[in-house]
């Protein structure tokens, strides 16, 4: 196709239609680099198969599925199950994949339906907060007090009056072998999950964390910056579990105040004049660095 | 009504996405690199090249100019450049 090296190395290549610093394209690198040529990766509808595969071209280097929006997780079934049947689940590993729409709110049933079946499929959640392809509509998954075109801020309305669902937690209680959480502000760190995820047989699930310049108003170039600082606030807790039990969390011995996260993104603009609002956020962060232990020393 | 849809693999690399690009451009100053690979690992196109010290670059028919590898270097051996001029 092209004589350019990196073409040659990574596994989801140049040329997509993604916005300059889109993290989901980041990330969606990160994961496929890790799992390497021999994959089949079924994906949801939503923004990474839109800008991915401008049909009739396609960034992807493995073989790559999308059927509905509903179904990568069933679909991810039926390509494993014909895997046994061909006798080459050794030699092929099967990823789902699709957004936080296509995962928490849409496709939860299917993606239920696969780990309660047992299929050894990693799912992967690119958690971006809301529907960012169809124009930024608030989802399960869009953190509270967040603007979005359902959930606009004004004099009646601070955002998003919902928390987000806790996604990870739903999946951990199907007692799985692996659920984590992960973001792009590390993108060792999501190699490393990635990686573990893929040595485990089972139902595995990884929700990574990516910010989007458009939906979230931030400039491209601070995608990183806001992905670390929602670590680092307590907003987006980093977690593994196994078999159901929480065994490992990312440790914040001082976590920054939320305003440092919000400041730097157009959808939590409104927050920054209103203390009360602002309060209730820094309540949010607090409660998961208590709930999951986020402080403690051990 | 029905019809074959399927893609050459990585046939996205007709799409020039470089012409995307409006105020900046990043430039690789190929001085103080350490050869951590992060500019490659977190470019968001994916279109960074090299393996070794000082031999990294960013494919300018591709980048966006997002500035995100100019953000990570921790030795801040890439620097954001004007988009004039050149090209």
């Amino acid at each position: 196709m092209s004589e350019r090296g990196h073409f040659e190395e990574h596994c989801f290549v140049s040329g997509h239609t993604a916005c300059a610093g889109c993290g989901q394209s980041m990330a969606a690198r990160l994961v496929a680099d890790v799992a390497g040529k021999n994959t089949i990766v079924t994906n949801a509808t939503g923004c990474l198969e839109v800008f991915s595969t401008l049909a009739p071209q396609t960034a992807w280097g493995t073989p790559w599925i999308h059927s509905l929006f509903e179904n990568a997780a069933a679909v991810a079934s039926g390509v494993e199950a014909a895997l046994i049947h061909l006798g080459k689940l050794d030699s092929i590993r099967v990823i789902s994949q699709g957004g936080d729409g296509g995962t928490a709110d849409i496709g939860l049933q299917a993606l239920s339906g696969m780990l309660e079946r047992g299929h050894d499929i990693l799912y992967v959640c690119y958690d971006n907060e809301a529907y960012m392809n169809t124009g930024i509509q608030r989802s399960g998954l869009t953190p509270f007090d967040a603007h979005t075109t359902t959930s606009p801020r004004g004099t009646h309305s601070s955002g998003n009056p919902k928390q987000k669902k806790p996604l990870v937690e739903i999946c951990a209680a199907h007692h799985i072998p692996y659920a984590a959480t992960a973001s792009v502000g590390n993108p060792r760190d999501v190699q490393t999950k990635v990686k573990k995820a893929l040595d485990i047989r089972g139902p595995k699930f990884i929700q990574i964390h990516v910010p989007c310049p458009l939906g979230w108003g931030s400039e491209p170039v601070d995608t990183i910056k806001i992905a670390k600082l929602a670590v680092a606030t307590g907003l987006f807790p980093l977690v593994e579990y196994e078999y159901g039990r929480l065994l490992r969390v990312t440790k914040l011995p001082s976590p920054k105040p939320v305003e440092e996260y919000l400041k730097l993104q157009g959808r939590f603009k409104h927050l920054l004049k209103n203390a009360a609002e602002l309060k209730k956020v820094q309540e949010v962060a607090q409660k998961n660095i208590e709930y999951y232990g986020l402080n403690s020393k051990a | 009504m029905f019809s074959v849809l399927a893609a050459i693999p990585k046939s996205s690399s007709r799409n020039r996405t470089g012409s995307w690009r409006s105020l900046v451009k990043p430039h690789y100053l190929q001085k103080e690199c350490i050869n951590c690979g992060l500019c490659k690992m977190i470019c968001p196109e994916g279109c960074i090249e090299g393996t070794e010290k000082n031999q990294y670059s960013a494919d300018l028919d591709y980048c966006k100019g997002c500035g995100l590898c100019a953000d990570i270097c921790p030795k801040k051996d890439i620097e954001m450049v004007s988009n004039q001029g050149t090209e």
